[in-house]
């Protein structure tokens, strides 16, 4: 039975009807019919955020935590275009949001109205899909498309575009609407040669490794991901945005790839003769010079977007499908040729890694001018905290060392900016992480310059009572840049000292939005304040840590340059154990 | 080795399709020789035929990414060969008394038709593939040609079968 509403009813009874139970945004003249019956919803929470790039990365870290699609809402123009930077990095990172926004009124579009963009046009090569709706009737089945496109296939953000007059106008509402899709038909199932196949390789291969990405979180396929593990004892090196997907404590993972990544997990690529990689995409950071890359090994490719297949490197076995039913089918076929007696020894192979592994571990200097190691910091951080917790990141040198030096044990813990690295993603994705998840401890370990681009969102987490952790990485710097500023420009620091040690007082200005703010400038008071953070439970925390601007981020493959490059440290090459398996 | 490809690309006739698959070849990279859209015997989809100078494994990059578009529904690449090719050609000549009767020699020769005649000039509309309209221009640049427009080129497949038809034998491309 379809009943008359508005098309803002329509909207707000369609995003009900999805499912959706938070909005993060904004209102503004355009959208504003939207807000009016949005008041009254009882299954939609809306968080009134303070920029709506807040609003977007917060849909993003909903989403990153509960597998579920993040909205974010906001009007016309400067209110649309400010979800452009959010929009980009959830399509780099394939992360399901829908975005919402108002749009001038029909008649007035192509006019250069008052607040007019055309955010159909600037976001068509960063959304899956986007939607500009002529008429109300429509909204119920746009709705439903784009939640259904944001979170099947390859995940990404969709854009739904409300002119103000199609908010206003009658509108029939009709649930559940018609999916109306003739050209969407994502491929999940694998196809069963090719998994015969990758299963040959993988029982044959003498050197393999699994190359775990993004996708297996995303294909909920990490608990298949263990068993084909285990079963086949391959070592696993899990990417960026692979983190948690496989528990960094066991025996069997070797770290993280790419460009500061282990030396054990990029020293596996560079002599492995087999490449398992499922849900990656061979990005630049993780290949290094790509011609140079696992030159050795064979291929099998498992994704569920096609277009990623041979994009960067040739797969010898292709296999487009969702993973997690992938991994399903291989670990099958991988115990039927085990059983025939197929079955490669893999043991030279894990002592030459084990021996990386040992000669290699993953460290850290303290500083020479006495100032507290930004390393130290994070890694007592995980220790304390605990794997339970969800960490989000910034960009730059700290997020780094959070990949590194906190031990991810489950999925969905830690989220961050990976393809787009986009600064001051962490304090906004906490909130939308703690929203999601609030039983759940929320921290985000965040840099100095990260921090002022985004933090006005901690005002927003006071006020909505959304009581997150802050672990400010304060070098004073924008450290990554210092980095290659120290290794590649003479130390010529240009425009990398923020100063932000001195100015703002970040202890200060985290009082004055609502949060209980603390200082720690010295290793003996490291554990003591993050243990105060955690017994807070009624105000969100910032823990401002003053720590040295010198520390760099090891191992580190020079970008350009091929893996077998990689410095375990400033000026020290491994040394590659080169016995043959 | 660039070479030309023809795809044929069946989409939905929705806003904006046009634009989003015209940029997502300018964002990958690719120039496109010509594009010619047009209705189908489906009332609700549109048909494009474009033409791109690529090497192969560009190509199949751009056409996976084109089958991710939502409103794309089937992509074909037609080879020379096994389709038929077109495109249309009108140009004005100028043909004044002496010159005249050597310019309608020359529409008839390429089984060409003048569809304007001025005092001092005709316009002549010929339909061909890239090849024959080119002769056709290269024979009629002595008289003088005021002005000149092309369409892009549009392509079938030989034989019985249909791009739109579940049997289709045509190689659907990614």
């Amino acid at each position: 039975m379809a009943e008359t509403l508005t098309g803002a009813q329509s909207l707000v009874r369609s995003l009900e009807s999805v499912g959706a139970e938070v909005v993060f945004g904004i209102p503004g003249g355009a959208i504003l019919p939207a807000y009016d019956p949005l008041f009254d919803s009882q299954g939609v929470r809306h968080i009134l955020v303070r920029h709506e790039q807040g609003a977007g990365h917060a849909a993003e870290g909903y989403a990153q935590a509960t597998g579920k699609v993040g909205v974010c809402m906001a009007t016309s123009g400067p209110g649309a275009t400010n979800l452009v930077t959010p929009i980009a990095d959830a399509y780099m990172d394939s992360v399901p949001i829908v975005a919402i926004t108002g749009q001038v009124p029909s008649a007035a579009i192509g006019t250069d109205a008052f607040q007019e963009a055309d955010i159909c046009g600037i976001t068509m090569p960063i959304t899956k899909h986007n939607f500009l709706v002529q008429h109300a009737d429509d909204i119920p089945s746009v709705i439903a498309q784009a939640f259904h496109l944001a979170s099947t296939g390859r995940p990404g953000p969709v854009l739904v575009d409300l002119p103000k007059d199609v908010l206003q106008s009658p509108a029939q509402f009709r649930w559940p609407p018609d999916l109306d899709l003739a050209g969407y038909h994502p491929t999940t199932r694998p196809h069963a040669k090719q998994v015969r196949e990758a299963a040959r390789l993988i029982a044959e291969a003498k050197r393999p490794v699994l190359y775990v990405g993004g996708g297996v979180l995303k294909a909920r396929a990490t608990a298949e991901l263990r068993v084909l593990a285990e079963v086949t004892g391959i070592p696993v090196v899990t990417t960026l945005m692979a983190r948690g997907a496989f528990p960094d404590s066991h025996p069997q993972h070797l770290g993280m790839p790419g460009m500061h990544g282990s030396v054990a997990a990029v020293t596996a690529f560079q002599k492995s003769d087999l490449l398992i990689c499922l849900g990656a995409r061979f990005d630049d950071r993780v290949t290094g010079k790509l011609s140079t890359f696992a030159p050795d090994a064979k291929v099998i490719h498992a994704d569920i977007d096609p277009a990623e297949i041979g994009k960067n490197r040739v797969a010898d076995v292709p296999i487009v499908g969702d993973c997690r039913e992938t991994l399903a089918d291989l670990v099958v076929a991988v115990q039927e040729l085990y059983a025939t007696g197929t079955r490669a020894d893999l043991t030279g192979w894990w002592r030459q890694l084990d021996d990386m592994r040992e000669r290699y571990p993953l460290g850290y200097e303290w500083p020479h001018d006495g100032s507290l190691a930004p390393q130290y910091v994070i890694e007592r951080l995980g220790k304390i905290v605990g794997p339970d917790a969800v960490y989000t990141s910034g960009v730059g040198q700290h997020q780094m060392w959070a990949s590194q030096f906190i031990s991810y044990e489950h999925p969905y813990t830690w989220l961050n900016s990976g393809g787009a690295g986009t600064m001051g993603y962490a304090v906004p994705a906490a909130m939308g992480a703690k929203v999601g998840r609030p039983e759940a401890t929320v921290w985000a370990i965040d840099g100095d310059g990260c921090f002022q681009m985004t933090n006005q969102e901690l005002v927003t987490c006071a006020i909505e009572g959304i009581p997150i952790k802050v672990a400010l990485i304060n070098n004073g710097n924008l450290g990554m840049v210092r980095q290659w500023q120290t290794l590649f420009y003479e130390g010529r620091y240009s425009n990398t000292r923020l100063q932000s040690r001195r100015i703002p007082d970040f202890v200060k200005l985290s009082e004055a939005m609502g949060c209980v703010g603390l200082r720690v400038e010295s290793k003996d008071d490291v554990d003591a304040a993050i243990e105060k953070a955690m017994s807070i439970d009624d105000a969100p925390v910032v823990i401002d840590f003053v720590v040295g601007e010198d520390a760099m981020v090891w191992p580190m493959v020079p970008a350009g340059t091929s893996n077998d490059e990689i410095l375990a440290a400033r000026d020290t090459r491994p040394v590659f154990g080169e016995d043959a398996v | 080795m660039a070479t030309r490809h023809t795809l044929s690309v069946l989409v939905e006739d929705k806003p904006g399709v046009l634009a989003r698959v015209a940029s997502l070849f300018s964002r990958r990279g690719f120039n496109i020789e010509s594009l010619a859209v047009g209705p189908t015997e489906h009332p609700t989809v549109s048909r494009m035929t474009i033409v791109v100078n690529v090497e192969d494994l560009p190509l199949e990059q751009v056409t996976k990414q084109l089958n991710k578009l939502v409103n794309v529904l089937k992509i074909v690449e037609l080879e020379p060969a096994g389709s038929v090719q077109r495109e249309l050609l009108l140009v004005k000549v100028k043909a004044d008394l002496a010159t005249r009767s050597h310019v309608l020699e020359t529409v008839q020769l390429f089984r060409a038709k003048v569809v304007d005649v001025a005092t001092d000039a005709v316009t002549i509309e010929a339909t061909g593939t890239a090849d024959k309209l080119d002769a056709l221009i290269r024979v009629l640049e002595p008289f003088g040609i005021r002005e000149l427009v092309q369409s892009g080129m549009v392509a079938v497949g030989r034989g019985s079968r249909s791009m739109s038809g579940s049997d289709t034998r045509l190689r659907p491309v990614g």
